[in-house]
């Protein structure tokens, strides 16, 4: 199997009419990465996706697969095959005809196309199912027909438009494996378009935040999930409690915010923005809700902090969510880990809520994902 | 009686009604082709024969206006449906602000009368030709005045739109993501249209090929200024409608009906087993074991569709050997006899009359004799008229029992029903224009 071929968008803006949709994205792929775009809907990322499978041209910059720019080539000459959002199946033909039917173009006879469809239907473990319709298959396996087809087209780079989203929750996370192990096996680049930041953070080997048509940061599941680079990125990611404030002092790589609410807190600033901050800014402290933990000594004063009053407690099976209200009626949110308590807090009792500084960061303030 | 038993049977009397409506006139229609009758009629029923579907059979005129029709309809249906589809996709590509005016131009023959595009295709074709300088007897001379050529053209002006229409609403299921998927894995936009589209579309194309054929099968309006000196079944029918119909036309009727009652079982049939044998398919109905053999079970159409096949293969059968020749015979001589038991009735009341005006032309003015008064005046200014005898004005009444009415008897039921003009009816009757109001006889009250 080949190695993977790398795609590169230089400096792409696309415009429809009066609206941006996409601005000035700059993105290199590597050759056999597993690729996501992460974003609310409307934030541009398919319009990405049909730049680089050539349903659209971009107005400005450059998209190049492979190293070749691919200016005025039309989709089906580009090495791209796209997994559409509803799959597009062929309801008219059979399975195995859907699957070949990249080879049906091309010309291939009939015996060899049904041999390489087998052959796939083998590999998506849908095995004797090819004389079916489409409409006969269940979705996850649908699913799995639409992946055999674009793979049957033996394409360098596969493209995904949010193909999961219809599944259900279950059936999801299976075929979030499943289609991360066909990656690895056919090692050809995957660029992944999601809004479902669980499927980008598992799937991906790197994943871009976007934004209304801006990419926000580009980085690994981990580091984006760890160190944010905007606030957007930090509140759409994960969950997070946010403290607004005004940075008091900064030391090393570590800051201490003078919050709205709940007093001086510290915190790590976040890499992206160490040495960019300055004292006296407006900044926003992120602290994830299983960051949290109930102070052992209830009542102290310190810089990792905060007391609220237990509002509300819900148990998710692998963890409580316990819901605060802070001073001034800030709503905090934690999260504890299910090892066989009876219960974290009681109704309006107050409790101190401490968190190790490396656990939360800061940066300058900015818009949040709107949830 | 409760409401509902009321309005059960009101909704019984209703359909009743509106499929007698519906039906009513095709199934006297029907039987009119089976009567022996000379003009279509159900009563007075005559004799069950066939002879009219052999007098269709040898009529050339119907012949060649049903072969111009079915040529003219296959024209049609491939030139409306490719500019319909055609139509239909620009339809769905065009920027949005300029569909609804699209939409408007495409649609608008269908709200021109039709004898307007007839008009108008013989006119801009005719022009057409004179614009290249095609000469008279040309080629282009020849195809631009040739009735098929701009029967086809007249036609699809606005059976296209139709097919259009049906397009568009198909058109409008299609999910444009197909084709993008087609081209994404490298089909070119032909095999895309050819692959995808088209076999899409094909329900479509299907039912819009129907409604063409039959759109143009039954056009009258604009054919008949197009075909020039061709001739369709309609313009045939017209033309027979008006110099005198005879019931070949309703055993024509007859024969279009049967068989798109026969289609329609067919269709229906087919539909059924094809969804019997999906849910069989897909373990939904279990094969079960009956008498009959599969295609028949559960498929009500079917079982229709053989025993209509069966009766009309026994009624062909029939038709080769029955003849209603005795029966012609009997009809005949019933008629006749009851024709001579009618003169001599009158001949009696003449007679009689005759009796009673001798008798009082003997107690009149014995110098007036009656019978020689034939003026031109007749006897209206003889002596014996002003007389103030009743008795003489009832002379001439014989004479309405020959039909003296403004146009005679022509429209008498009996007129019509007999080609043999030797009939002894007809000097009787007067048949003239004026009956026999002229005739010599009627003023003269006697004979």
């Amino acid at each position: 199997m080949s190695s993977g071929v790398a795609v590169d968008l230089e400096n792409i803006t696309i415009r429809f009419g009066d609206f941006t949709a996409v601005k000035d994205a700059n993105v290199n792929i590597n050759g056999g990465d597993f690729f996501s775009f992460l974003g609310p809907s409307g934030c541009g990322k398919t319009t990405i996706l049909r730049a680089v499978s050539g349903f659209l041209e971009p107005s400005e910059g450059r998209v190049l697969i492979g190293g070749n720019d691919m200016a005025g080539i039309g989709p089906n000459k580009r090495p791209t095959a796209l997994i559409f959002q509803n799959l597009a199946l062929f309801p008219l033909m059979t399975v195995w005809e859907n699957i070949s039917f990249s080879m049906e173009v091309a010309g291939a006879s009939a015996k060899e196309r049904r041999r390489r469809a087998d052959e796939l239907l083998d590999m998506i473990a849908l095995p004797g199912q090819g004389d079916k319709l489409p409409s006969e298959l269940s979705g996850g396996q649908k699913q799995r027909v639409a992946i055999a087809r674009a793979l049957c087209a033996n394409p360098d780079v596969l493209l995904l438009d949010e193909p999961l989203s219809a599944l259900d929750l279950k059936l999801r996370q299976h075929m979030r494996t499943e289609l991360r192990e066909i990656q690895q096996r056919v090692g050809i680049t995957f660029i992944y378009i999601t809004h479902d930041q669980g499927e980008a953070l598992t799937m991906s080997d790197n994943v871009a935040v976007m934004k209304s048509g801006v990419i926000d940061q580009i980085a690994s599941g981990h580091e984006i999930y760890d160190h944010p680079a905007t606030p957007f990125v930090a509140s759409f990611v994960g969950e997070n409690n946010v403290f607004r404030g005004r940075i008091k002092s900064i030391e090393g790589g570590e800051a201490i915010i003078s919050t709205n609410r709940s007093g001086d807190l510290v915190a790590r600033i976040t890499p992206a923005e160490i040495g960019k901050l300055s004292v006296g800014d407006e900044a926003m402290m992120f602290v994830r809700p299983e960051a949290f933990e109930v102070a052992p000594e209830q009542g102290g004063t310190g810089k990792n902090l905060v007391s609220a009053k237990a509002v509300n407690e819900e148990f998710e099976g692998n963890s409580f969510s316990v819901f605060l209200e802070g001073d001034g009626g800030k709503l905090i949110k934690m999260s504890v880990p299910n090892l066989g308590q009876d219960r974290i807090s009681t109704r309006g009792h107050d409790l101190t809520l401490r968190y190790e500084p490396s656990n939360a960061v800061v940066m300058r303030a900015g818009e949040l994902a709107s949830e | 009686m409760s409401s509902a038993t009321l309005i059960r049977i009101a909704l019984g009397a209703y359909l009743l009604i509106f499929f007698s409506y519906l039906l009513g006139p095709l199934v006297v229609m029907s039987l009119t082709a089976f009567n022996s009758s000379a003009f279509p009629s159900v009563s007075p029923w005559a004799c069950f024969t066939f002879e009219w579907f052999g007098v269709l059979f040898e009529d050339k005129h119907i012949r060649d206006g049903l072969f111009y029709s079915v040529l003219i309809g296959i024209g049609t249906v491939l030139l409306s449906v490719s500019m319909g589809l055609a139509a239909s996709i620009v339809l769905t590509q065009v920027w949005p602000r300029f569909r609804s005016t699209y939409y408007t131009m495409i649609i608008a023959p269908i709200l021109i009368p039709g004898v307007v595009l007839g008009i108008s295709t013989l006119v801009f074709w005719d022009r057409v030709g004179r614009f290249f300088g095609a000469e008279d007897g040309s080629f282009f001379y020849e195809l631009f005045h040739n009735g098929i050529f701009l029967t086809i053209l007249g036609q699809s002006s606005f059976i296209a739109s139709y097919a259009m229409l049906v397009f568009v609403a198909r058109l409008q299921r299609f999910d444009p993501g197909l084709t993008e998927a087609a081209l994404d894995l490298g089909a070119t936009h032909t095999q895309a249209f050819r692959k995808i589209l088209l076999p899409f579309m094909r329900p479509a194309i299907a039912s819009a090929s129907v409604l063409a054929f039959l759109a143009s099968f039954e056009n009258y309006n604009t054919t008949t200024f197009t075909i020039i000196d061709y001739k369709t079944l309609t313009t045939v029918l017209a033309q027979k409608v008006r110099l005198g119909i005879n019931p070949s036309i309703s055993s024509l009727a007859f024969i279009i009906i049967t068989l798109t009652v026969f289609a329609a079982l067919i269709f229906e049939a087919v539909q059924r087993n094809k969804s019997r044998k999906d849910a069989m398919r897909q373990g939904r109905l279990k094969p079960g074991r009956g008498v009959l053999p599969g295609f028949l079970r559960g498929n009500p159409a079917a079982i229709i569709l053989v025993l209509l096949s069966f009766f009309v293969i026994a009624m062909v059968g029939t038709a080769q050997s029955y003849s209603p020749e005795q029966c012609k015979i009997r009809v005949k001589e019933a008629r006749q006899i009851e024709i001579q038991k009618r003169i001599e009735a009158l001949q009696k009341a003449r007679a009689e009359e005759r009796a009673k005006a001798a008798e009082e032309a003997e107690d009149a003015v014995p110098a007036a004799p009656s019978p020689s008064n034939s003026g031109a005046f007749g006897n209206v200014f003889a002596p014996g008229n002003l007389s103030g005898e009743e008795e003489s004005e009832a002379v001439p009444e014989p004479a309405p029992q020959g039909g003296s009415g403004a146009f005679g008897n022509v429209f008498a039921p009996n007129n019509l029903s007999e080609d043999t003009p030797d009939e002894p009816e007809a000097p009787q009757g007067g048949t003239g224009a004026f009956g026999n109001v002229f005739a010599p006889d009627n003023l003269s009250g006697s004979e």
